[in-house]
């Protein structure tokens, strides 16, 4: 052992000789030290075995594909969290507004029947919508799938319109507690991550005609066709969520008559 | 893509690694990465020059420091099981080492993590936390000192086999 042996080595060395942060010229001091004190070296055989547990537990978080809501491509375009509010927001507004009109609309449509669509679909929105990473139960890339089950469970053709032409893709669906049965949860989004969902359950009145409620940035669009209540909710921009929601109309109305 | 943005894309699964380990919830690691990499890019043209790297953990253990701010203002819920527990080999241990992170308070796991996972130096992880070096050491001591204590009150069948 050298003289310089006899400086004693600091707990403070210790843990920047692991972390690789001692001077050169002093580790060799510190592994002799090492050698004739055997608690100092079961100490940093520990934090070792530590580093190791923690590589062990972690590192397959960093080799997982990266989600894609976290490409910076999506991220550039995407205004984040008032979108999930947006829709909560836009459901408020079909209550506090349009539904009224509805609700006035047809002679069966009873309030209470009316009230618990609505809230219905704004629970829906407030425990999916803010979802990110689990949004749907079912993928788009299962449509098929999706829609055979969703029919078999609703009991009226659930059929996912194509949307493609105004730039939205089926995020997938879900099955949901409605007023008076099942109710079938839809969800599109753009490649600038703006999402749009579509509701629908068996409403109390046959038929209504669309209507328009807005509030601040947000929008829905709604209707009642053949016995089903239809929610389309996304952005407040009339002219855009209502080429949404003529869509989904033209096409549910094709899908009707086609399957009768 | 620019150079900056390169990396920043370059760093996306090192800050996974790191906000999982920080924040134990998948869903809620996720949001932070995510809100790190949106608070990033909008800032791209304040950004001049130096260490993207550094200045990526600085913005996301700033944000984890926020949320748990305003999480400490509302009652508290423990999960009863991890969100993501990993399906590898390791698993009891993995789990292990999560409880032991879990009982850290917030500035030490910070220190712990960044040193002995993410590999950064005292100095940078000083700059990090806005403290002296002085202050990363002790913080790091006391935090190795605890999970082992930790890790060894939760095994003790496991505890040195002489």
């Amino acid at each position: 052992m050298t003289d310089r042996n006899n400086i004693p080595v600091t707990e403070d060395e210790l843990h920047a000789y692991v972390d690789n942060e001692l001077p050169p010229e002093r580790r060799s001091d510190v592994e002799a030290w090492l050698s004739t004190h055997p608690e100092d070296a079961e100490r940093v055989r520990s934090w070792r075995a530590m580093a190791d547990a923690l590589h062990a537990r972690y590192d397959q978080v960093a080799n997982e594909p990266v989600p894609k809501r976290l490409e910076l491509e999506r991220l550039m375009q995407q205004p984040r969290k008032w979108l999930y509010g947006a829709v909560a927001a836009s459901l408020l507004a079909f209550i506090a507004g349009g539904g009224a009109g509805w609700i006035a609309h047809g002679v069966a449509a009873s309030p209470s029947n009316f009230q618990s669509f609505t809230d219905d679909a704004l629970d829906a929105h407030r425990l999916y919508v803010v979802e990110v990473r689990h949004p749907v139960e079912v993928p788009g890339n299962e449509r098929a799938h999706l829609q055979a089950w969703l029919t078999k469970r609703c009991g009226w053709n659930v059929r996912a319109p194509e949307l493609d032409a105004t730039g939205l893709k089926l995020v997938g669906g879900r099955l949901l507690p409605g007023p008076s049965g099942p109710a079938s949860f839809l969800m599109y989004e753009s490649a600038s991550g703006e999402r749009f969902t579509v509701y629908t359950a068996k409403a109390s009145t046959e038929t209504t005609q669309m209507r328009f409620t807005t509030q601040d940035k947000d929008g829905a669009m709604f209707w009642a066709d053949r016995g089903v209540g239809y929610v389309v909710s996304g952005t407040s921009d009339r002219e855009r969520l209502g080429q949404v929601a003529r869509l989904v109309y033209d096409q549910s109305d094709r899908a009707e008559k086609n399957g009768r | 893509m620019s150079a900056f943005r390169q990396s920043v894309e370059a760093m996306i699964p090192a800050l996974r690694r790191y906000a999982r380990a920080l924040a134990r919830d998948a869903d809620i690691a996720d949001d932070l990465v995510q809100d790190t990499l949106v608070r990033a890019l909008r800032s791209e043209r304040l950004f001049l020059g130096g260490d993207v790297r550094s200045w990526l953990y600085t913005i996301l253990t700033n944000l984890n420091k926020n949320r748990r701010r305003s999480l400490a203002r509302r009652p508290q819920f423990m999960p009863l099981l991890e969100n993501n527990p990993d399906a590898s080999g390791t698993e009891a241990e993995g789990r292990d080492i999560a409880r032991a992170l879990s009982t850290l308070v917030e500035e030490q796991r910070a220190v712990l993590l960044l040193v002995m996972l993410e590999g950064l130096s005292y100095r940078e992880v000083a700059d990090i936390q806005g403290v002296p070096i002085g202050t990363v050491m002790s913080r790091l001591a006391r935090a190795r000192a605890h999970v082992k204590a930790s890790l060894e009150g939760a095994r003790p069948a496991l505890r040195r086999v002489k």
